[in-house]
Formats: structure tokens, sequence, C-alpha cells
């Protein structure tokens, strides 16, 4: 019997910030009785519940395990520190918001990590659910600790602290992890036993299985399997079809104020821009479309089951979907006047992308638009692989001025391979040419930009993954110049907003992305040292961070992980775990990217061989559907007679409209 | 740029201007006043958790609520006086602008079956003449103090009743503010009708649940308003009463305080103008 500890916890919460954030209860969520079903998972997102509850990805396997009679889902967030000195204070452990059941009860506790930085929240929820911080000191009484999500096509760092580890995409391996583990309790396999037998599911990796040796130098020698149920690669799993996974159904709609309060549709997965700074548009690949019709149905049955004012369209690019133009649409058309908003994001910088703005902004709310020309230079955007002229730029956001956008923000990046002083200060002269333009196509001078900037790291799994790290420091000073050349013109400069970080956390992610097992040393130390929360700067310290890794690494250190740029006959930590990219596509990528030299999008031109689809065996899945070629409308038509202020029509009220 | 050829579709903008609202939403023809409760794991919403999920619960059930015109339109609820976050209320009100004629009570059905867990509707009706704030000035609240038990709770109610004035400290946003809690009390009293809640034998705090007194306070709506939380302050001040544990405060009624000290239903005179 696993009773809930919410009586307990409830005496806490008049004491806390924002309680309400602890006590579940969501539009949509439920609990299943705990002895109706054989398996059950903890479902984790490292970080405070407003950033967990919206996202998508627990959204989704919290629906699909709970829709197996044999499984029940709950889940859990990371609890800020007033809450979390109560909860050992009074003996609390860590909760579920479902059913308030200790973590520590359930089988499986699969975390998501979206980024590296939640490494230390999952140390703070193993300790406060009193589950051994290291996989080797557990036994069957025990969850397993299960990590997903991007961040874990490279789980080196945290491997002591896991036990397995799945690869790609989550809505198939849930349910064979469920079977593993269900039948594991019911033969009554030992720990190791259950670890044998997951390691055999396609895409899940057992870390524990591996022994990693290292050379004199540092590098790492061999990463060799110790239990022949291991295999010497793992290789992703692809979800092929995404019509057939119309998920989430049924949206998590919370009490408590989270970051993103919209519903969302993920209208495509992966990209093949071939952004080569992105691990996502990398790992996520290939390309698989959505059709519009799935769309079209995923976003009616959630606006009814959630209510929500605004509907995202989601993807990395959401711009690039074949249909997208019948989308924007079909749905603008749908929901004029209903008081629902929509959105998406678009890493597009072209005209296209105005026209699809006005498009989905036709009923009002048009607030600001963003472009992402990542890089300051057009020698600098042919290293990173984005193909758009400066001429491109400029006319695209004079139209956007044009057509009534007063805010246009302009997204970049600095610290990338090869980069010069020359290059970052080359936004500058950009932004004053658009602010220039946009007055001029606007015929008012009160037009605004922004520049936000990001510090580049380098991620695995990308033709970058053997860059040296920018250190902070030149990022810092790059930035320091970029704002006074910004501000040398004031009469163009006032009009320029200038958003960036300082470079030190991204020292600290570089780390954790490109770290091996040694690293895991340095996350506990830091961790012990109180550090947690680190993506917000108010819980953050670098020298937090630093004392740890002097501590705890012998013979290499933060710039042999981070700055050091790594040579082809190197063994990176994560070369055993298969994201479907052909080893020998990335370095040639890597050498492209250093004479500057593009590589077209095989959506539209030919296959240059990156390596997935014949790995994975699937294939980029592109519209147009087959619905509009038959010319029927491809969006599924609902009577809109009383479409009023509400996109839902409810049939109790209308039978009694007077 | 590759990939613009293959999309086609999307129409450039149908002449509004930015800024204007294309398609304004149809006029307010009723308003609807909902009396609801925040219960349970409810209580430790804010009121902006209750107003945005109000919002949303309203177009689950398909309610045609009227929106605001312009840039950003939003629709048109008029909240009345919340209770504090952690605190219970069976008597929230929200009065609701819709394009529509509608049957109040299926309105009250269907809005509840769609409402997250803890917040329920009591009663909808059709507003009437008036304006609903001008028909509360004045709450009830029953206040539970575990750790504090009856007989400490009616000798501080003593001091608390014949003291002249009982001020407390209050932080708002303008700094601390000293909040006369006498003089916006109207009634304080032990509560009548106690029902011990049967301590479950493996509670640790079960001893102390057997101490758990229950205030029964009739409070002004002062500005800024006292909350039960400044009652207990106020007893603290006049008596020197320690609260081990947070009390637990749920609002049983609000409406005008009459002449013997009454509260009038804000909804009756509504109910009285709608035709059966």
């Amino acid at each position: 019997m696993v009773e809930s500890v919410f009586e307990r916890l409830e005496p806490l919460l008049p004491r806390v910030r924002k309680p309400v954030q602890y006590v579940g209860g969501e539009r949509n969520a439920g609990t299943k009785p705990w002895e109706s079903v054989p398996v059950h998972w903890a479902l984790c997102y490292p970080d405070a519940y407003e950033v967990g509850l919206p996202n998508q990805g627990l959204m989704i396997l919290y629906e699909v395990l709970n829709e197996r009679p044999d499984a029940l889902a709950e889940r859990t967030y990371a609890v800020w520190p007033d809450l979390a000195e109560l909860m050992r204070e009074h003996g609390v452990p860590q909760f579920t918001v479902d059913g308030h059941r200790p973590v520590g009860a359930f089988d499986v506790l699969g975390v998501s990590f979206a980024t590296e930085l939640g490494y230390t929240n999952l140390l703070s929820i193993l300790d406060l659910a009193g589950i051994p911080l290291r996989s080797a000191d557990r036994d069957t009484s025990h969850p397993l600790v299960l990590a997903g999500g991007h961040a874990a096509f490279n789980p080196e760092p945290i491997a002591d602290f896991v036990d397995i580890v799945a690869l790609g995409d989550g809505e198939e391996v849930v349910g064979d992890i469920t079977d593993a583990v269900k039948e594991a309790t019911a033969s009554g396999l030992t720990r190791r036993q259950t670890l044998e037998r997951l390691a055999a599911v396609p895409g899940v990796y057992v870390p524990g299985l591996y022994e990693v040796s290292y050379g004199a130098d540092g590098a790492i020698v061999a990463v060799t399997p110790t239990s022949d149920a291991a295999p010497a690669r793992v290789h992703k799993r692809t979800t092929s079809d995404l019509d057939d996974w119309p998920y989430p159904k049924k949206p998590l709609v919370p009490m408590a104020e989270t970051v993103h309060e919209r519903m969302s549709v993920e209208i495509f997965r992966g990209c093949t821009r071939g952004c080569r700074f992105c691990q996502a548009g990398m790992i996520t690949r290939p390309v698989r479309e959505r059709s519009p019709q799935g769309v079209g149905e995923m976003v009616e049955e959630g606006l009814k089951n959630s209510g929500y004012h605004e509907v995202g369209l989601l993807s990395l690019s959401s711009a690039d979907h074949s249909g997208i133009g019948e989308i924007a649409t079909s749905l603008a058309d749908r929901y004029e006047g209903t008081g629902t908003g929509l959105s998406l994001p678009s890493t597009r910088v072209d005209a296209f992308n105005v026209t699809l703005a006005e498009e989905l902004t036709r009923s009002g709310r048009r607030s600001g638009l963003t472009f992402a020309p990542e890089g300051g230079s057009e020698r600098l955007r042919k290293v990173i692989n984005k193909m758009v002229s400066e001429e491109e730029l400029i006319r695209t956001v004079a139209t956007a001025y044009e057509h009534g956008w007063r805010q246009v923000k302009l997204y970049f990046m600095c610290g990338l391979p090869t980069e010069t002083d020359e290059d970052v200060l080359q936004i500058a002269s950009m932004a004053h040419e658009v602010i220039r333009a946009g007055r001029q196509a606007a015929g008012r001078g009160d037009i605004r930009t922004t520049v936000s900037i990001g510090a580049f790291v380098p991620k695995p799994h990308t033709p970058f993954q053997w860059a040296g790290q920018t250190p902070p420091d030149v990022v810092d000073q790059r930035l320091r110049k970029l704002r006074e050349a910004i501000n040398s013109d004031r009469s163009l400069g006032r009009n320029i907003g200038l958003r960036y970080h300082d470079g030190q956390p991204s020292l600290v992610e570089g780390l954790l992305s490109r770290g091996d097992r040694r690293i895991g040393r340095v996350i506990e130390r830091a961790w012990r040292d109180g550090q947690q929360f680190d993506g917000w700067s108010e819980h953050f310290s670098f020298e937090r961070w630093m004392d740890a890794a002097a501590a705890e690494l012998d013979g290499v250190d933060v710039d042999w992980f981070t700055t050091r740029e790594r040579d082809d006959r190197e063994i990176l930590p994560w070369d055993h775990l298969d994201s479907g990219l052909d080893r020998g596509w990335l370095w040639d990528d890597w050498q492209d990217a250093l004479a500057a030299e593009e590589q077209d999008d095989c959506r539209w031109t030919p296959c240059f061989d990156c390596g997935v689809c014949p790995t994975m065996g699937t294939e980029i899945q592109i519209g147009p559907s087959p619905v509009a070629q038959s010319g029927r409308p491809s969006l599924p038509i609902t009577p809109v007679e009383h479409r009023t202020s509400t996109p839902v029509h409810n049939p109790a009220l209308a039978a009694d409209r007077r | 740029m590759a990939g613009e050829t293959e999309q086609k579709g999307a129409r450039p903008g149908r002449g509004t201007k930015p800024g204007e609202a294309a398609h304004p939403s149809a006029p307010t023809v009723a308003k609807l006043r909902m009396q609801f409760a925040k219960r349970g794991r409810a209580r430790f919403s804010s009121h902006r958790d209750v107003a945005r999920t109000m919002e949303w619960t309203l177009r689950r059930a398909g309610v045609p609520v009227s929106l605001s015109h312009g840039f950003s339109p939003h629709p048109r609820l008029s909240w009345i006086g919340a209770a504090p976050t952690g605190a219970a209320s069976e008597a929230e009100y929200v009065e609701i602008g819709v394009t529509e004629h509608l049957d109040p009570a299926l309105v009250a059905r269907e809005v509840d079956a769609v409402l997250p867990e803890g917040i329920a509707v009591v009663e909808v009706v059709v507003a009437g003449p008036g304006a609903l704030a001008d028909r509360i000035d004045a709450s009830r609240w029953e206040i539970e103090t575990p750790g504090v038990g009856d007989e400490e709770l009616a000798r501080a109610i003593e001091a608390f009743l014949a003291a002249p004035e009982v001020s407390v400290e209050r932080v708002t946003k303008n700094g601390p503010k000293p909040l006369d809690v006498r003089a916006a009390v109207a009634e304080l009293r032990l509560s009548l009708t106690r029902t011990d809640e049967p301590a479950s034998p493996d509670r640790e705090d079960r001893a102390r649940a057997a101490t758990c007194g229950r205030l029964a306070a009739v409070v002004r709506h002062t500005t800024p308003a006292a909350r039960p939380d400044d009652v207990c302050s106020a007893l603290r001040a006049v008596a020197g009463l320690e609260f081990p544990e947070p009390v637990r405060a749920t609002r049983w009624a609000q409406g005008r305080l009459d002449d013997r000290g009454e509260l009038i239903d804000p909804l009756a005179a509504d109910r009285a103008a709608t035709p059966a």
C-alpha cells in the first residue's frame, strides 16, 4: 500500500512561496489506484513546476503511459529550497503532484533532460526521495532511474546516477520498458538481471554495463561492455508517423502560473536545415511532418479540452512545414473572432515568415516578430550553415515594419567557431541598417529592434562537437564591444535593445554537455556544496562549479573539456551512442564549416548522406498530404454557427439559446 | 532560399490595420453572476490563478463570454474581493459578460463539469439591476487554529473585544501599514458548528488535532482588507496568543451587513428580479 503524503505536506504549504505548484489537481490530470496496475512510473522534469508543467515530452508520455491498462504515470518536479528544507525537517519525501505518492515507491523514475542544467536537480530529487544517488547502491526496492530527452544523448556525466537511458523519441520505448519491468518483477529478477533485460530493449542504454578506460593524455581509450547483454552501440528510437501519435490529446491545464500558457501541437519533428550548432536539429532527424488534417484535429481537441487562448504550432522551424500556408490559413479562418491566438516559432529569415505571421495574427494580436540570423557576418553564417544574406535579412525585416510590426527581435549567437571580434561587430551595423530601412519602410521613427544574444555551447552529435568552446571572457569582451558599436550612433542605437547574459554559465553548460563519466564527481561535489537550479541565475554559482571541478578532476580540467578543440582520432564520450548521424559525415561537415562551405537542406535537394535514414530505417516525410492532393479540404470541417467568443461549441448551451 | 516555392497558401492580411481587431467581439447582451467555491487543495491558489482558471474553464464549457475590443481582446469578467492564497471559500463571486441569453442553471452545470478539482460552481444567476459590488461589504469566516484550543481562544477573544483598538502591521505595496483589526471585526466568537474530525490513529499530530480551536468572525471589507491572518495577528497582539501551525480559514459568506449583524445574500436581489 502506497499512501499519499499530502496530509503531512499540507501544513508546510502555507509557509512556502507559490504553494499551488505543489498541490496538483490540474485539469486533465488524474490518478489510478496503486494496486490496479503492475508498473508505476514517476515522470520527472528536473526543474521548477512553472517550467516543467508545460513540457510537451512529459505530457505526451504521461498520457501514453496512463492509456495502458498495466501502467500508471504520475508527475514530479523539482522542489524549491524553501519547501525542500521544510520537507527534510518534517520527514516528507519527494512526492508526485498527482497522487502525492512518495517517488521512492515507484518502479521507474523517468527524468526528462531538456538541458544539462537539470543534473544537480536530479541529485536533489533523488536525495529528497530517499533513493541512493548512485546506481550501484540501488537494489530492487528502488525505482529504476531513467534519463531521457535531448541531453540524454550524452548521459555520461550522469552515468553513475542513472540506471537506464532512453535515446530518441519516447512514445514507443516507454511501452517496451514497461513490458520489460513488468516481466522482471513477475519473474523476480535481480537488479542486475533486470538491467540486462532492459539493455536488450532497442534505444535503451544501461551505463552500468559499460566500462570506460582513459589514456595518459586524459582521453578515452575504450568504452567496453561488461555484459553480453550490452550492445557495443546503442541506436536511438524514432517514432515514424506522427499522425499515429496525436498527443497530448488532453493538455494539462494548471492552476499555477507557468512559462507557456498555451496549447501546443507539434506540427513536425526533426529538421534538416543543417544548422551546425543545433543539436536538436541533428539528433531528431529525419523530418516527419504531421498532416494538416492531423494538426487541425489536434488543435480542435486541444482547445476543447484546455480552453486555452493560444495555440502554438511547434517544431524546430515551423514555417518549414510543407503545408504551413494551408494550415495557417485554415486555422486563422476557423478561429477568427474567437479570441484564440495562433503562434509559431520560426527560425527562417525570409519574406514568407512575414506573410505567415500576418496570417496568424489576422484577428488582432500583433506584438513582435523574431528572426534568427544567428551569425553576425555573412562569412560566419556560412560557417554555421545558416544561409541568409544581409540584403535578404534587411529586406525581410523592412517588410515586417512596412506591414505594421513595430518591434522586431533578432537572435544571434556569440562564441561560434572561427568567430572574430569583427564578425560580432557586424551585428551592430546590421542592426543599424535594420532601423534605417525599417524607418523608411514604416514611414515613422518609433520602430524598435531587440538584439538578443546567446553564448554558443558546442554540443554532442553536431559537426561542432569537435570545436573548442570560446572562453567566457572572450565572449563577454566581444559583447561589450558590440554594445559600444551599437551605441556609437545614438540616433539609431536608441531604438536598439541589446540582451545577453554573461558567458560563465555557458562554460558550465559546455562542461556538462561534452563531459565524460569523470564529470559525475564534479556534479556531485557541486551539488553537495549547495548547487542546484542551475538554470536560474540567482541560484547559479560559477565559483562553486569551478571549485568542484578543481577538487575532483585529476589530469584533466575544465579547459580540457570545454575550450580544447578535439581531433578526429579522439574517442568522444558519446561515440557509442548512435543518433543516426554518420561520424564521417559529421567530421566532413565540420571541415566544410571551417572552410565556410554551406550544406543544402535535403528536403528540397538530393540526399547528402548524413546517415540517419539508412541507419534508422526511416525516411523524410513531407506533404502534400494525400487528402490535400485529392482537392478536398484537409482540415476537418466543423459547424461554425456558434463560434462566437469561444472556439468550443457546447450543444448543451446552444440548445437553450434564445 | 530553399523551400520558398513549396509553400503557397498563406494570404496577405485583409486590410486590417495593426493593433486593430479585425472582428470585434459580439456585444454584451447580458451579465451572469456566479458564486463559486475554492476548496481543499485549490485553497492554495491565488486570485490570479483562479482568474486564469475561470477564463479557460468558461472557454472549455463553450460559454460565449464577451471580449474586450482592441489590440489584445480579454474576456469580460469582473471579480469581487478574492479570498487570499491559502484560504478556502464557499462564497467567491465573479460577474461574466456574455454575448447571448443563456439559462443560468445550464451555465452552472456545464461550467461546473469542466472546472478543475477544488473549484466548484455554487450558483449562477442573471444579473439584475444594481452593481454586485454594492451588495458586498463584509465576509463571514471560520478559522481553524491547530495547536490552539477553544479555551485559549475564548480568553483572547474576550481581550480583543474589550480593546478599543487592535493595530497590527500589514505589509502592502507601499510598505508596512498599521491596520486596526478591531474596527474591521464586526463579530468574533468561538464557532458553534464545531465538528471535530476523527484523528487517524497513525497521525503524529494526533495530540495537537485534539486541541484545534475554531473561530467565527464577521469582518468588514476595509482598505486594506483585514484577512483571517490579520485577525490571528490581532489575537497575538492583544493576548499574546501564539499559533504553532498555520491557521486554516474558510470564507462561508459575503454580503452586506444588516442592522442585526447578518450578511444579506448578494444574489438574492438578482434571483428575485429573474422571472421563474
